[in-house]
Formats: structure tokens, sequence, C-alpha cells
């Protein structure tokens, strides 16, 4: 706790100074609005200055506090962009340890083995790898660059990129063979081939966006910095025309004073979109730092916007839908064969299948039929006369041979071939059994004895709680979910109504994958996919909002626009969410400093041509005690609502999944309603403050 | 307020909003190329119109060339108008032998009726042949309106149409609005408004006896001429240039209070259809009716508001016993500008429908309402022309808005905002943002120089805070395009001449030329199609969204103008 | 650019016998036939010597005839004009002040309020009505001026009102040209 709250402090003691390095003009163009105000702080001053000779258009003190006020305006805006950016730069801080310079055992040739490799090393330091070439590390090493295995199989700590202590198992081939440099290896060897130079590996990339170094604006950011341009360039006009219009009613009524520069300062900044052009940036920063703090790494800032725009979800089934592993559920026997029987064969079967399906046939078998099957043998060895035969890729089969006795079970296609390849025929109860289990979303395996069928076990997936409500939510967000499964239609049917998503894609391929993307998109929607293999980085690459497992292959992190740390294929979800809530707090915070218009209008005009016109004094519904302390008051407002809105732009509108009309109304009342009215009550209890100390 | 006034108020909305569905079906089809009833009559027209200019109606343009062939045909019209004063003395059909009008007035006027604002620094009946009247004034009423028109259709292609680049071909959509909207509709009104009294002759000006002589005379020249025919476009294409001075509170323009009442739904009548024109277009009526929604609850809020103002009446008139309370036999409030024959509720109903369309006529003088009843058309025109608005203009220019209304909205629901599936981004933000931009710069700079210049000082009628008015009025309605005045304002000078004319010419031309690059844009997207994360943009809620962001963006921007005008005199009066 | 000016002139050539000449022309003749009086400025003409036109009010100044608006163009129907005056201006005060003085010392002890359309200018400066307040209230002035029984004048002021268009549209109003006219024709 303490430590959490001295690391908060450093960050606001840096974002303070860092406020006043970013007054820098060259850094305040990019924004517009608050370099307008930074313009007027800087005219303001100069007219305080020429006060103090006693040459002032207004007392010195009332320009003199307009000036502060602009100062503080411009200073509350950097301080909310340097807080933002704080917290990155601490999260970046971390990852720059692990990316310190490394002593590397460069290849000078291809090596797959650690021996003839330890020949051919020569050590050099990280940086001096380049891309394709080619480097060793063992146990206790850190690895110096990102890379692809292309021999050895190693566990690797990879807690310093992801913060999970437990370590990974990588090796060549397959789906687990991308590695990232500054994690450590913690045991055996492996021969990497670098595929990122120095500079621009996995971890850099992470650094620059946690960082915010490079952030780049993003399309809706462009768009939005335009209007409030427009709108800052419409208020300029307003604010320098109102000179000559003063001029000419000084002159028409007789009487007063033109207005002054100080006050025209002061209603221009009051007037422009201070408030969102203050926090823009800092909203911006703040949602990317939300995506990271979820552990997900997006690769730009349009990735996080596209997010909010998804139209479609394409859903792995496996994991993200279902729990990974699929459980027996039901034994059901054929050809009049005793269920009890059935089961017998089925947990002999299976005693030493470790895999989930198998221990859920045994535990099945237990509960059903009260068979123990451990006392027949158990799992660690086998027992005396007992041979089990291990499930392959060729036979797709495993079992048990004993006492001249053959058990074995496997996919019904593959059973079923082996039980008329011994010439016996198939019960007719049979099929239809399978064919009943497949409509029902289950697996079904056969088992035979002694390549006779005795029935069917009904492994079941088994739909994650409450994914179907999530769903629903998405529904209502006007999300529509795809689920992905190599499961065949029929099965993929019933698991698609249980849990609730829209419409799946079975037996999918990864071109029937790409193709489902493509034609999404070419109905105008955005799409976003999950995906770790190395098949699925076509598919990645053409989806709009592509999440790749940081367990998955390197083409597939390549081919994503975001990297989930904790390879949760749920996530994308969350992600989304981010997504919208990054644009509702723009949205939002846009309509809040429009809204804030009218109540400032009304403080200033009255006070403004109170000599020329004190008529207009009607107009103070506020009853601001002085002209002087309506529009300083004003400006005072204008400013402090920057810092109170800066958790706000930090933590994000709070997103709710529920449909577009109703989000519209709500944040509308809050934001819009709210806007309209809190300066009335801000601007008036200020003023009644600055009255109380004797200001004005 | 009487119950009449209510009546005539509410049977003008009825018919107003009755009309808007047959007709903007009606033109709907036109624009899609649909078969209509009047294509047996005027197809060998349009055919022949296509053959003799050597067009093919069926060659597509793209934005650019549709713009640009826009642009050639207004500024051609310029010219030609500007040819047409120049030279009227030695030209036919000049039966009072009026002489050439000067060149700064005949450049804004040219200006104004090629721009649609048909804002007038002459008086008609002293100042123009009728060889002008008709070759100038009405030729352009009619296609400065059919521009209109027209860039409105691409635009909507833009909204409508998906994946290509194509917007429609501009001389077709001018033709096929002229023949088959804007000249069957004015056929019949100027045939209506000859029954009511509006004089339609090519005879010289009448000689009458004085039924009084006076020392000084005995007898009044009335001016007569074709004036039926070009107030009957003036009304339905959103021009507003009168055939007399003094617009349609004259006589021989106006006779009677249904001649009145033709000519107010006229305003109106082509812009509120063109809403459900819209709507059918891009396939959803509704997004049309909840623009036309947000436009009536405007017009009503304010148009009540006026007629508040002028029913109220002077306090000054008061204070000197003069009755000024409404009866059956006294029209009563304030009446001066005003003709008996519309009484306060016409006069109301005509300044804030004639400034919330851009049309400019006028029944009443605006320069003599009550600081209140006079804001009113100002802001409407401040609004940017949009409740209503002109014809076609005053849809894109709302459309710029809604465009602006979505792109907030639609962040605050969480998505890239998009109208009718159309994502907005930079570009046409950046678009949308000049159209607003522009007018608002215009007025607010034309007026701060005018005050500036000792000539622009000179040309103000009345004194103190009324006399800025007169100014923001000025280049609030050249600034809008929209042609009615503070008539006080001797602005038939050649400082207003020339600069009413340059804010005339960027109100017109730097919003088309942008709403044509949205339609550009647009046009090229895809269509996101519908679901429930989709910003719906035809409900209520929107449609207040929608008002909210004109008033905030639109007309809180004149709010420190107005207070140093209006406002204030408003509350030197009523304190 | 270019390949769009030959259309472009084209086109507004089309459009200029279009709309410039074959309009007004059909226009013109259906108005001259169906609608003659109308279209040539409602004239009245008695005994071949024309009064006026009875949508074009005159200047009347004497105190046997009913007095129309106010008009800053001086009933001058070839320059039609409103005075312009905004609301606050000295001038509008002034001139109704003249106005109202006139009327008093025209018809001194008149105890009606006078009716505020019979002080201001109207728009077009031409305007032909006033309201019928406006006329009761010159009732007793242009009686006593012509020695006519009160309610003979009423009954022709009557004889001239205009209800409301469809008795629902306009307001009602009194035609000053077309009384004064029968005025003058009942001596």
């Amino acid at each position: 706790m303490t430590t959490q709250k001295t690391y908060r402090h450093e960050i606001y003691q840096r974002a303070v100074l860092e406020s006043f390095a970013k007054l820098n003009p060259r850094w305040m163009v990019r924004n517009p609005v608050m370099f307008v105000v930074e313009a007027g702080s800087v005219l303001t001053t100069l007219l305080w200055i020429q006060a103090l000779t006693g040459k002032g258009e207004a007392p010195t003190r009332f320009i003199g506090a307009i000036a502060l006020w602009l100062w503080f305006t411009v200073l509350f805006a950097n301080f909310s962009e340097a807080v933002a950016e704080g917290r990155g730069k601490a999260q970046a801080e971390s990852l720059r340890k692990a990316r310190q310079d490394t002593p590397a055992k460069k290849l000078r040739g291809v090596a797959n083995d650690v021996q003839t490799a330890l020949s051919k090393t020569e050590v050099v330091s990280s940086t001096a790898l380049r891309k394709h070439d080619l480097y060793l590390v063992e146990a206790g090493d850190i690895l110096p660059a990102d890379g692809e295995i292309i021999a050895g199989i190693a566990s690797v700590d990879e807690s310093a990129v992801t913060g999970e202590s437990a370590p990974v198992v990588r090796e060549a081939g397959g789906d687990r063979s991308a590695v990232t440099g500054g994690t450590r290896l913690l045991s055996d060897w492996l021969i990497i081939r670098v595929s990122a130079d120095p500079g621009e590996g996995f971890l850099d990339r992470m650094i620059g966006m946690v960082e915010g170094a490079k952030r780049q604006k993003t399309p809706n950011e462009i768009a939005l910095n335009i209007l409030l341009a427009g709108f800052t360039i419409i208020f300029l006009v307003v604010c320098v025309t109102l000179l000559p219009y003063s001029l000419y009613s000084v002159d028409a009524a007789g009487q007063g004073a033109p207005i002054t520069i100080t006050v025209l300062i002061a209603l221009l900044v009051c007037l422009i979109p201070t408030t969102i052009g203050g926090l823009l940036s800092a909203i911006g920063i703040a949602g990317m730092d939300r995506m990271i703090q979820r552990n997900v790494i997006a690769m730009s800032g349009r990735a996080v916007e596209a997010a909010g725009d998804v139209d479609v979800l394409l859903l792995d089934k496996t994991g993200t839908i279902t729990l990974g592993n699929r459980q027996a559920v039901e034994f059901i026997p054929v050809n009049g064969v005793n269920a009890h029987d059935l089961a017998e064969a089925a947990q002999l079967a299976s005693l030493v299948d470790e895999t989930p399906e198998g221990r859920s046939i045994v535990v099945l078998a237990k509960e059903k039929f009260g068979l123990r099957g451990r006392v027949i043998g158990s799992s660690d060895e086998a027992p005396e006369g007992m041979h089990f035969i291990p499930f392959t890729a060729q036979t797709r089969m495993s079992g048990v041979d004993f006492d001249g006795t053959s058990i074995r079970k496997g996919a019904p296609d593959t059973m079923m071939a082996l039980v008329q390849s011994h010439g016996n025929h198939l019960p007719p109860d049979l099929k239809p059994a399978v064919d009943n289990i497949a409509r029902m979303g289950g697996t079904p395996l056969v088992v035979a004895r002694n390549n006779q069928a005795l029935g069917v076990i009904h492994l079941k997936d088994i739909v994650k709680g409450g994914i179907k409500e999530r769903f629903a939510q998405l529904r209502k967000m006007g999300i529509k979910t795809v689920m992905i499964t190599g499961d065949n239609p029929l099965t993929a049917t019933a698991i698609a109504a249980e849990a609730g998503v829209d419409d799946f894609l079975a037996q999918a391929t990864p071109e029937a994958k790409l193709k489902l993307i493509r034609e999404h998109q070419a109905g105008g929607k955005l799409v976003a996919m999950t995906g770790d293999g190395t098949n699925d980085a076509p598919a990645l690459a053409q989806a709009d909002v592509a999440v790749a497992m940081n367990t998955g292959t390197q083409p597939a992190r390549e081919a994503a626009n975001m990297i989930d740390l904790d390879s949760n294929p749920t996530k994308l979800i969350e992600i989304v969410e981010i997504g919208k809530q990054l644009l509702m707090t723009r949205g939002a915070l846009t309509t809040f400093s429009l809204a804030n218009d009218v109540s400032k209008y009304f403080a200033i005009i009255p006070a403004a041509f109170a000599s020329t016109y004190p008529q207009l004094q009607a107009l103070n519904f506020m009853r601001l005690a002085t002209p002087e302390s309506a529009i300083l008051s004003a400006v005072i407002f204008n400013a402090l609502i920057i810092i109170m809105l800066i958790p706000l732009a930090l933590r994000g509108v709070p997103y709710r999944a529920v449909g577009a009309a109703q989000l519209l109304r709500d944040n509308l009342l809050i934001y819009g309603l709210g806007g309209l009215i809190a300066p009335f009550i801000g601007i008036k209890l200020i003023d009644m403050l600055l009255v109380a100390l004797h200001f004005v | 307020m009487t119950l009449y006034s209510w009546l005539q108020l509410i049977i003008y909305l009825a018919v107003l909003i009755l009309l808007a569905k047959p007709l903007g079906a009606y033109m709907a089809r036109v624009y899609m190329g649909e078969r209509i009833s009047l294509d047996r009559a005027l197809g060998p027209v349009e055919r022949l119109v296509y053959r003799l200019s050597g067009i093919d109606p069926r060659a597509e343009m793209d934005w650019k060339v549709y713009a640009v062939a826009m642009l050639a045909f207004n500024a051609l019209g310029l010219v030609v108008v500007y040819a047409l004063q120049r030279l009227q003395g030695v030209l036919p059909l000049n039966p009072q032998g009026l002489g050439a009008i000067s060149p700064d007035s005949s450049w804004n006027t040219a200006v104004s009726f090629t721009s649609n604002t048909n804002w007038q620094g002459y008086g008609g009946e002293a100042t123009m042949s009728y060889l002008t009247q008709m070759l100038g004034m009405t030729v352009q009423n009619f296609v400065s309106a059919a521009t209109g028109m027209a860039v409105l259709a691409a635009f909507i292609r833009g909204l409508a149409r998906h994946t290509t680049k194509m917007l429609g071909n501009f001389w077709a959509d001018l033709t096929r609005t002229t023949l088959y909207i804007l000249l069957p509709l004015s056929v019949v009104l100027a045939i209506a408004l000859v029954s009511q009294g509006v004089v339609q002759t090519f005879g010289e000006y009448r000689t009458v006896s004085l039924i009084q002589p006076s020392a000084a005379s005995e007898s009044q020249v009335i001016a007569v001429g074709p004036a039926a025919s070009q107030i009957a476009i003036k009304q339905l294409g959103t021009n507003g240039g009168g055939f007399f001075n003094v617009n349609s509170s004259h006589p021989l323009e106006n006779p009677t209070p249904f001649s009145n009442f033709l000519e107010m739904l006229s305003i109106l009548l082509i812009p509120a259809a063109l809403c459900y024109t819209f709507g059918k277009m891009v396939g959803d009526t509704r997004q049309g009716w909840a623009l036309l929604a947000a436009m009536t609850l405007v017009f009503v809020t304010l148009l009540s508001a006026a007629v508040w103002s002028e029913r109220s009446g002077n306090p000054a008139f008061t204070a000197m016993g003069i009755d000024q309370k409404q009866t059956d036999i006294n029209p009563g409030g304030n009446m001066e500008g005003k003709e008996i024959r519309f009484g306060i509720a016409n006069s109301a109903l005509w300044a804030t429908a004639t400034t919330a369309a851009s049309n400019g006529s006028v029944n009443s003088m605006h320069d003599s309402y009550m600081p209140l009843g006079g804001l009113i058309p100002m802001w409407m025109m401040q609004l940017g022309e949009i409740i209503y608005g002109g014809v076609g203009s005053g849809l894109y220019g709302m459309l710029a808005f809604v465009i602006i209304a979505v792109f907030v909205s639609g962040l605050m629901v969480g998505r890239t905002p998009e109208y009718l599936g159309k994502k907005i981004e930079a570009y046409e933000m950046k678009m949308a943002s000049i159209m607003i931009l522009v007018p608002v710069i215009v007025v607010l700079v034309g007026t701060a120089i005018a005050l500036m210049s000792e000539a622009g000082r000179a040309a103000i009628y009345n004194p103190s805070a009324h006399g800025f008015s007169e100014v923001l009025y000025a280049f609030s309605s050249a600034g809008n395009n929209n042609g009615s005045a503070f008539a006080g304002l001797g602005a038939n000078t050649p400082f207003y001449n020339t600069a009413l004319g340059v804010a005339m010419l960027f109100a017109r031309y730097w919003l088309a030329v942008p709403a044509l690059a949205i339609a550009g844009s647009l046009v090229q997207k895809k269509k996101v199609p519908e679901s429930a994360g989709t910003l719906p943009t035809h409900t209520p809620l929107f449609t207040a969204w929608l008002i909210g962001v004109i008033i905030i963006v639109g007309a809180l921007s004149f709010l420190p103008a107005l207070a140093l005008g209006p406002i204030v005199e408003q509350l030197m009066i009523f304190g | 650019m270019i390949s769009q000016l030959r259309p472009a002139f084209l086109m507004l050539l089309i459009f200029t016998v279009i709309a410039g000449v074959i309009y007004p022309l059909v226009v013109t003749g259906i108005a001259q036939v169906a609608f003659p009086y109308q279209a040539n400025g409602s004239l009245i003409a008695i005994d071949g010597k024309t009064y006026g036109s009875e949508l074009i009010g005159q200047q009347f100044a004497a105190p046997k005839y009913f007095w129309g608006r106010l008009s800053a163009a001086g009933y001058n129907a070839a320059a039609s004009s409103g005075s312009n005056y905004g609301p606050m201006n000295p001038a509008l005060i002034e001139a109704v002040q003249a106005r109202i003085d006139a009327l008093r010392a025209a018809d001194p002890g008149n105890p009606l309020p006078v009716p505020v359309d019979l002080v201001t200018a109207s728009a077009s400066g031409l305007d032909p009505h006033i309201s019928i307040a406006a006329a009761l209230y010159q009732i007793h002035r242009v009686a006593s001026a012509r020695r006519l029984d009160e309610v003979v004048v009423e009954s022709l002021v009557e004889k001239y009102t205009e209800g409301r268009q469809f008795g629902i549209l306009g307001e009602p109003r009194v035609n000053v040209l077309l009384l004064n006219l029968a005025l003058d024709g009942l001596q």
C-alpha cells in the first residue's frame, strides 16, 4: 500500500514538472485548443506587465488574476497528459529493465543440437544481433532477442513480459515456437533464429506503446481535433469581432468603455472547448493504459479504437465458449449389451488415459455403477498382464489388451471400420446412437470389446458458465458473435444453441475463416478475432481487430494488432468494451465542454458590456457580484473543471452493455444536461468565494 | 392573441406538413429517375433540352465534375445578369425607359440572384426593366433554386449509394428540377395569385386620377408588370427577390389574405417536402421525418416568440393613449410597417418563415419590428438557414449539422460515428466544419468591417442599438443567402453592394462545394448495416440532441453580437 | 471546367428561353384571358375615368374622407416603401404624435381610443385598408364634415368592410378607397 502511494506520488511529482516542460509552444501547437489558451496567457501576462507600469486597460490585480488562471488552465491540461503518460512510463521502466543489453551467444552457422551449437558460438552484445541471425541460450540465460525456436525444448520464465510467474514450455515447431527477448530460460537449451532487429523487438514495441512516446493520433481523435479546431476558429472570430462591435456600441450609447483585451481573451478561453481539448490526449493515453492493465498490448491506438466499432466477434469454441475439456456424461449400450458391461469396458480402456476426457470416463463409471477401476490397476504402471494401447494419430483409438481381451475406444468412423474389418456386423442401433449424440452437440466415442461394438460414450462439451449472458449483452450492444469450431455442423448447431451465439462456422479451416471475415467486411462490418496458431495468421491479418495469444506463434503475433499476455480468449469481449469506453469518454467530455458554454455566455456578456449597456445586467441570472468577479469566476471554473475531470478522463466513462439508444440517453442526461447545469452552480460558488475573500 | 390568429398559424403548419409527403415522394421519383405523371407532357421537352445542349443525362459525374458543372453554370449566370443590368437601357422591353444600373449595384444583384439570395439593394419598380426582370431575375429564380436542389440530390445520393464515385449528372438534375418541379408549381401558383389580384401584364405603368387631388399631384402612377410569374417562383424557389420594392407587402404583389397564405406556404413547401424526399431516397423515411420534426420544433418555438413580441405592441405607443389591444375589429399590436390585411399573426408568421427558409421576401418591414420580434428573423438566419432553409441548400446545411451531431453523439455510444451506415471520419468533419464556419465568419467579420468603416456607418438609419442591428441583420442575411433586410439601412452604396456581394458569394459556394465534397467522400464508403449498437438517428432523443447542437454551435456564437443589438434594445424598452 | 462551359452556356440559353420567355408569356396569356381585371391592376373605371386601383391606397387628408394608414411613400405607387423606423426611433414617436394631433384637431372631443393602425405607417406605403376600429373612429368626423347621419356613414363602412377571407384568413378590414368613392357618390 505504501509503495503504491509513493509510486503514485512519484508519478504526480514528475507530472507537475512535465506540465511546465510541455509549455514549449512547439509541443503545444499540436493541440490547437490549448495553444490558443497559451497564446492568451502570454498576451494577458504582457497586459499585466503593462498594467504594472501604470498604463493598464483594467485594474492590475484583475489582469494579473486572469493571466494566472489562464496559465493554470494550460498547466492543468498538460498535467492531465503528463499523469496519463506517467502511468505508462512507470510500466515501461520495469519493462526496460528486462531489455538491458545482454550477452548473446551468436552462432556462426546452422546447428541443430547444443553440441554443434556450442562449437560455433561467439559472445556478442544483444544489440549486435540482426534479423535472421541464430543464437543459443542455455538454462539461466536471458534471451537477447525475439525469435523463433529452430531446435530444442525448454521452459521459459516470461514473467518480465506477462507478469505471470509460472514458467511456460517453448519448443521448436508447432504453435509454441516464439520467444520474446528479455525473458529467461529456466531449463535446457534452445537455438533461436532472430526475428527482429534491435529496437524493433516485441519488448521495444511494448515499451513504446505503454510510454506513448510514438503515439499517433487515431482516426477518431483526428476527426474530433478538426471539430475542436473548427469551434476554436468560430469562437476566435466571435471574440475578435466583439471589439469593433463594442467600440461602435460605446459610440452609439454615448457611455462606457470598450471591452478590454483581457476580457476578450477570458471570454475566448471560456468558450473554446478547453475541457475536452485539454483532456483529449490524456483520454487516448489512458485508453491504451487500460488495455495494458488488462495485460493486452495494442500495437496501435487505431486498433483500440477499432475495437469499439467491432460488429462481429469470431470466437474459437474451445477455451472461449466451452471449457477446453469434454466430459463423459452417459454410456449408451447397443445390441442388447448391459450398460454395466459397457461402463466397465470403457473404464478399463481409459485407465491410463490421462486426458481430461479419459479421466472423466473413469469417474463417470465410478459414479454410475460404483466401478472402482483402480482396483484392477493403477495408472502409474500397468498391472500384470495388462497392456495399454495409447492414442496415436495413426490409429486414432486407444485401449487395453489383457487376458486375450482387447478393448478399444475411439472416434465412431475409425471404430466402425475396425469392427467391420474383422467381419463383424455393426449393430443396427449403433449409428442412430452416434448420430443422436452428435445432434445434441456431444462427441461420441465408440467402445468395442474384441472388435464387437458394445456401445457409445457420450462426451459432452461443457459451455462456460455465464457465457450465454455475456453473448446476450453483446447482442444488446449490437455485436454479433460467431463461433468457430472444427466440429461437424450437427455438433456445432447444438453447442451454438446452448451457448447462445448468433452464428457458427463448423468444420472451420483457416481458408473458411478468412473467407468468413472477408464476407463480413464486404458488408461493411468490422470483425474481431483471436488466434494463436500459424494457420490463424492470414485471418488475423485480415481481421480489423486481431488478438493473438501470447503463447501463440511468431507469425500469429505479427499478424495481430493486439497481443493478450494472459492468452485468455474471452479477453476479446473486454477489449471491445475498452474500445467503446475510449470513444465514449471523448464524446461525453466534448458534450460536456460544449454544454458548458451556455453558462459562460451568461456570466461574461453582461459583465463585459456593463459600462456601455447596464441594462444587460438582466442577463446576469447568476447574480454574480461584479463584472470582474463574474469574468474571473468563469475563468477559474474553466480551469478547475479540467483538474476535476482528470480522474474521469483516466478511468473512462463507465460502459454498460445496453443498446446505443439507451446509452445515448443516459450519457446525454449526465454529460449534456450536467454540463449545462454544473457550471452555473460552479461559477456562482466561485463568485461567492471571491466575494468572501474580498478579492473583489 | 385571438382565436383566429392561432387558427391561421395552425392551418398553415397543418397544410405544410400534409403536403410534405406527397410532394416529397413526387420529388424523390424525379431524382431517382422513376416514371412520373408529367413524363408524357414534359418528357419530350426534357429530351429536347438534352439534345440541344448536347448532354447525355445518363453520364454520371463524380463530385468534382459535378461541382465544376455547377460552378460554371452559376458563373455564367452571374455574368449574364450583370450584363443585362448594365445594358438594359439599350435593350427592349423597357417601357419606362429605365437606364443602366451602376456597376456595384449590378454586381450585387448579379451575385444576389445567382446565389439564390435575392438581396435587393434596389427598388424593383424604379430600377429594373421588364427584360431584366424576366431574363435576369426570373431565369435565375428558377435555375439558382434548381442548382440548390441539384446539389442536394447529389448529396443525398452520396448517402444512399455506396462504393461508387458517381453522384448523378448535374445537367440532368438541373433540367428535371426545373421542368418537373419548379415550372409546374410556378404556373399553378402564378395563376392562383393573378386570380387574387396580382398583376401580370406587359403594359406600361398605369396613371389614375386621385380621388382627393392634392396641390402636388392630381394623379397616381401605378407600377404594374409581369409580376405574378416572377412572384410564384420567388416564393417557391426560396428566392425572395420581389417585383416591387416592398416585396410581398405590396398590394399588387400580395393583394389578399389568401394570396398571402399561398405565398407563405410556397416559402416552406419545397424545403419541408425535401425532407421527405431525403428519407425516401435513403430508404428510410423516418430519417426525413426526424429532420422535419427538428426544423418544425425550432420553427414553432421561434414563431411563437415573434408573434408574442409583435402582438404585445410598443410600450411607447401605450403611453400615448393608442389602442394596441387585439380585438375582432382592431388588429392591435405593433402595426408599424405592417399591412392591415395580414395583421400581426400573418406578418410574424411570414417574417419567421421567410428567414427560416432562405427566402427573404417580406410582407412587413422587419426593421420596424419590436427588438425581440426582429431578433427572431435575424437569429433564424444566423442558425445557418437550416430550419427548412433554402430549397436544397437548407437540407444540405442541416445535414452538415447532423454530421456534427452524429459525430459527437456517435462517440458517446462508443462507436466510430456513422450516419445512415456511412462512417463519419476526419474528411467529413473537415468539410462539415467549413460549412458551419463560413457563414459565421462571413456574418461576424462583415459586420465588424462595416462598423469600422465610415461608409458602413453612414448607411445606418435608426439610432442607437437598433442601428447596430441593421448592419448585423444585413450581413446575417447576405452571409446566409436570405435576402431580407432591416431595410432602413441604406445599403445601395458601393461599400455595401460590394461587401454584401462578397458575403453572398462565400455563403453560397463555400457551402455547396464542401457539401458536394462530403457527398463525394461518403458515396465511396461501404454501408455499415444497422445493429443495436448503431446510434439511432430517427428518434425524438436524437432530434432533441440535434436541436441542442444547432443552438449551441450555430446560434449561441451570435449571442454576444445579439446582446449589443436587439437584446439590449429589448431590455431598454421593457427594462 | 472548360468541358463543362459548353453545356453550361447552352443550358443557360435554353432555360432563359423556357423560364425567361415562354413561362412569363404563358402565364400572361392565361392571366389575361382568365383574369383580365386582376392581371391589369384591379383598376376602378367609372364612366371611362380610372379612379385608381382598388388594391392601392391613396392619400386622404380632408376631414370629409376616411384617412388611410400613414405612408412613408406618400402613396406613390411607383416607389413603394415602408418607414423602417425602429421601435425606439424618436422619428417614429414624432410621426405617430403628429398623426394623433391631426386626428384630434380634425375631430376634437372624439372619446374613442386611437386604434394603432391609424397612427402607424404601413409596410408598403400603399395599404388600401384600415381596421374596422380605425373606420369607426373616423365616422363622427366624416359624418359631420359631410353633414350626414352617422348611421348612414356607418352602414357604408359596413358595406365596404371585408371579413376574414373564407371566414378565417387575414384580418377584417375596410377598403378606404372604395369607401371614399362611395361617400363621394352619395353626394
